[in-house]
């Protein structure tokens, strides 16, 4: 089942990436708020991935090339501001598609009605941590626009029609333009001018093309059950 | 309950300025004697006060360091679902730092002043957090042992004399507890999976066990602050009392799980209704704390390392903050968290 494999990825390799703060958080609130936002994602990609067959198998036994994320969601934490702008670039896309999805009757309407909650939250605290630090001092408005700058190329694959995921996907890429747009705007900071895909990029995850960091991060992930192959947890 | 409580005393100053510091050392005498809670406002003797700070301060550090040995399994967690339950557990240890650094601050001493004195190593954390998790099974291990111990030693706590301290760890307690059965559940699920899960297991408990014997503190008669800290009744039982009550408890759930803990003079003492144990090796407990353990300079390194590279987002907060908050909110007083009846 592509279209929840490709979700469902997309929670779990994020799940994952913000798992790895824990312990290097710049403030003790934050160590329990991205807690919270991996939780939340590992929660929904364990119901998706459980849509298209064992979650364990489809995690840890899957090689690189059969993830269905966007390569947005694989992308290195980098620091606190490129991980905010990775975060408000999806938890934006999310809403909307939960949104859309909620409303609808298809196999995912259950999920993302209860998902719709956790990622309003979400969408909350990268915003205002966009806010705080496009708007904070020099140094994050620089630091946070560098950030908001190089991950824009990888936004333009989530409005890559996903097949069996059926929503108006034109209306969700203009909602996320001026959702975005907005929290840039009072943040100070400019929308990036570069294309949102490049002819690598476009649609990419989606085919199970990925980034180089990707191989590793899953690598480690995958590590400790391919080494026991067969044993239970 | 308070013995005094912030308006009586104002009251006691302004109508009766003969009340001595003679006199409201024996209010506060008596309020412990009467296992009375002592509130922030409350008259309290200096030593008291720095006394628990110490105290609190460490337990609050011990909670934030003690996130790296198990974040450092977060990534490689073999299912989903032990993913998510090590992700809550760590987070969960998060929050029962910003719970004791808030029940610290009502004592008037700030976390930035805290972490400060961590980072300078003038403040300590607990010592067993300076051994490496080497196996998943340490995750495990951890949960088990070490939360077993910590439980052991905070329950006592949840009737600390001080009352900020002992509600946090009533809140605390809950939490570790299921943390503790996790652990225990973990490592049922490893000793009876294969031989090779079965020996990862084993391996953990192996080199877990004396460090969480050490957990206790010294012997009685080797401990600083124990006779004091327990005339104050902010400590309830004695460091070995506690140790023999941990190792009552773990005897038997050892055998329970199917593993062996690693000292051949444990048995039963009919005589004394307790577990005889082997000797503790004092000299690595003093080596570790002295900063020559394993992990000792890993772990405040990463900790400083997270801090100096979090002080750019912090200020940008602030920045941001003192650009869009209304003037007179920044003369709010300190919070007080922790504490319903000081800030009503």
């Amino acid at each position: 089942m592509t279209a929840a494999l490709a979700l469902g990825d997309d929670a779990l390799v994020l799940s994952h990436r913000l798992g790895e703060w824990a312990g290097h958080a710049p403030v003790l609130e934050e160590e329990v708020a991205l807690a919270n936002i991996a939780l939340d994602l590992l929660g929904q990609a364990r119901v998706l991935l459980s849509l298209a067959g064992d979650e364990d198998e489809l995690a840890y036994l899957r090689e690189e090339r059969a993830f269905r994320n966007v390569q947005l969601v694989e992308q290195p934490n980098g620091d606190f501001a490129h991980t905010i702008a990775r975060q408000l670039y999806f938890s934006a896309y999310q809403q909307l598609l939960y949104e859309q999805l909620a409303s609808g009757e298809g196999p995912f309407a259950g999920l993302a009605a209860k998902a719709v909650k956790e990622v309003a939250y979400h969408q909350d605290h990268a915003e205002h941590w966009t806010l705080r630090l496009g708007d904070g001092t020099d140094e994050s408005h620089d630091r946070m626009q560098s950030a908001v700058d190089a991950l824009w190329r990888f936004t333009g694959e989530l409005f890559e029609p996903v097949e069996g995921v059926e929503i108006d996907w034109q209306s969700l890429r203009s909602g996320w333009l001026e959702s975005v747009s907005a929290v840039l705007e009072r943040a100070t900071l400019t929308l990036p001018a570069g294309p949102q895909s490049g002819a690598w990029t476009a649609g990419a995850g989606r085919q199970g093309i990925h980034t180089e960091p990707f191989g590793r991060m899953i690598a480690e992930m995958q590590h400790l059950h391919r080494s026991h192959p067969g044993a239970s947890w | 309950m308070a013995a005094v409580t912030a308006d009586q005393t104002a009251q006691a100053g302004a109508d009766r300025p003969e009340e001595t510091d003679e006199a409201l050392e024996a209010v506060f005498d008596a309020a412990v004697a009467a296992d009375e809670r002592i509130e922030p406002r409350d008259w309290m003797p200096d030593a008291y006060r720095a006394s628990l700070v110490r105290q609190m301060a460490q337990h609050a550090h011990s909670e934030i360091i003690g996130m790296q040995p198990e974040a450092n399994w977060i990534s490689r967690a073999p299912s989903l679902r032990r993913k998510a339950i090590l992700m809550a557990k760590v987070q969960d240890e998060a929050g029962h730092g910003l719970y004791l650094y808030s029940a610290a601050e009502t004592l008037g001493t700030g976390r930035e002043e805290l972490l400060d004195k961590l980072h300078a190593g003038r403040q300590r954390y607990s010592s067993i957090f300076n051994y490496p998790t080497l196996t998943w099974a340490d995750v495990g291990a951890i949960g088990w042992l070490v939360d077993g111990a910590a439980i052991t030693n905070q329950v006592p706590l949840c009737r600390c004399s001080y009352g900020p301290y002992a509600r946090a760890m009533v809140r605390i307690c809950k939490e570790e507890s299921f943390h503790q059965r996790q652990g225990y559940e973990l490592l049922l699920a490893l000793s009876r999976g294969t031989p090779a899960q079965h020996e990862m297991a084993q391996d953990a408990v192996n080199r877990w066990w004396w460090p969480s014997l050490m957990m206790f503190g010294p012997p009685d008669d080797a401990s600083a602050h124990s006779a004091q800290s327990m005339a104050w009744k902010i400590k309830r039982h004695s460091n070995d009392e506690l140790r023999q009550r941990f190792v009552d408890i773990c005897v038997p759930q050892a055998e329970a799980l199917g593993l062996t803990l690693p000292d051949p003079d444990i048995r039963w003492n009919e005589e004394r209704g307790q577990h005889d144990f082997g000797a503790i090796d004092w000299k690595e407990f003093q080596e570790v704390l002295k900063g020559n353990g394993p992990c000792n300079e890993q772990r405040l390194g990463q900790r400083r390392r997270a801090h100096e590279e979090g002080a750019w987002v912090r200020d940008a907060a602030a920045a941001y903050a003192g650009k869009h908050t209304a003037p007179q909110a920044h003369a709010a007083p300190h919070a007080t968290a922790g504490n319903g009846e000081a800030t009503a």
